[in-house]
């Protein structure tokens, strides 16, 4: 199972923090994304802006290969500071 | 080089920061430090607080690989950074970044360095709160550009 987070304005947007998801095999940022675009409309929209994405809380590009027991998190561009 | 990371909803003592950034650091002639705060912005229904979210696993490793990345490049030997979440109001400080080297020229640039690649790369998040509402804010074009000015030309 991966654990993938929502932080931010796109957590509002989905309505949910944190889900599971199931991984057989290792895919890339770009497949998981096809996959929750699946959900609906409301995923659809979300991700058509552009956003950060960490794996195990390292900013990764989009093409990065996730393994079966990595934490993923999807947010908008920072503004700390 | 040693790096202090704090991330709280507590507010910070810049005296005491720097007090500890300069202690039994007989070495350093040069101590630089920023701090951020909360500010009003020119509409006409200014910001009362902020709301800053942010990802705890992630945000105290993310700023010690940007502190070290300043370390890389500059000859700096204390790093300190104190960067608040949580509820902060109009006038309240939100950031200090503070760092001691030799001489003044690492000091100056390795915290600038960082502060440009905070606003970038640390996952904070910032929501504004007014008397309209509340509202998100967005990533200025100009914190990117100032990330990319420290970007090193790879020889061809």
């Amino acid at each position: 199972m991966i654990k993938i987070l929502f932080f931010a304005s796109l957590r509002e947007q989905l309505g949910v923090a944190q889900i599971e998801f199931d991984l057989a095999s290792p895919a890339s940022i770009d497949e998981i994304k096809s996959k929750l675009i699946e959900k609906g409309d409301v995923w659809k929209k979300a991700f058509s802006r552009p956003l950060l994405v960490a794996v195990n809380q390292e900013i990764v590009e989009q093409d990065t290969l996730v393994s079966p027991s990595s934490e993923i998190a999807f947010f908008p561009p920072v503004t700390g500071g | 080089m040693d790096i202090f990371i704090n991330i709280t909803t507590d507010d910070f003592d810049v005296g005491q920061e720097y007090q500890k950034l300069i202690d039994a650091n007989h070495q350093d002639g040069a101590a630089v430090f920023f701090v951020g705060r909360v500010r009003a912005d020119d509409s006409s229904k200014p910001v009362q607080r902020l709301e800053l979210e942010h990802y705890p696993a992630m945000t105290k490793k993310a700023l010690m690989q940007i502190a070290e990345k300043a370390g890389e490049r500059w000859s700096v030997n204390q790093v300190r950074i104190w960067h608040r979440v949580g509820e902060i109001h109009l006038g309240e400080q939100i950031v200090f970044v503070g760092v001691s080297s030799r001489h003044r020229q690492s000091a100056f640039e390795s915290a600038q360095f960082i502060m440009d690649y905070l606003k970038v790369e640390a996952p904070f998040w910032k929501k504004e709160y007014t008397a309209d509402g509340e509202k998100w804010v967005e990533q200025a074009d100009k914190d990117i550009k100032a990330s990319q000015n420290w970007a090193v030309e790879s020889p061809e």
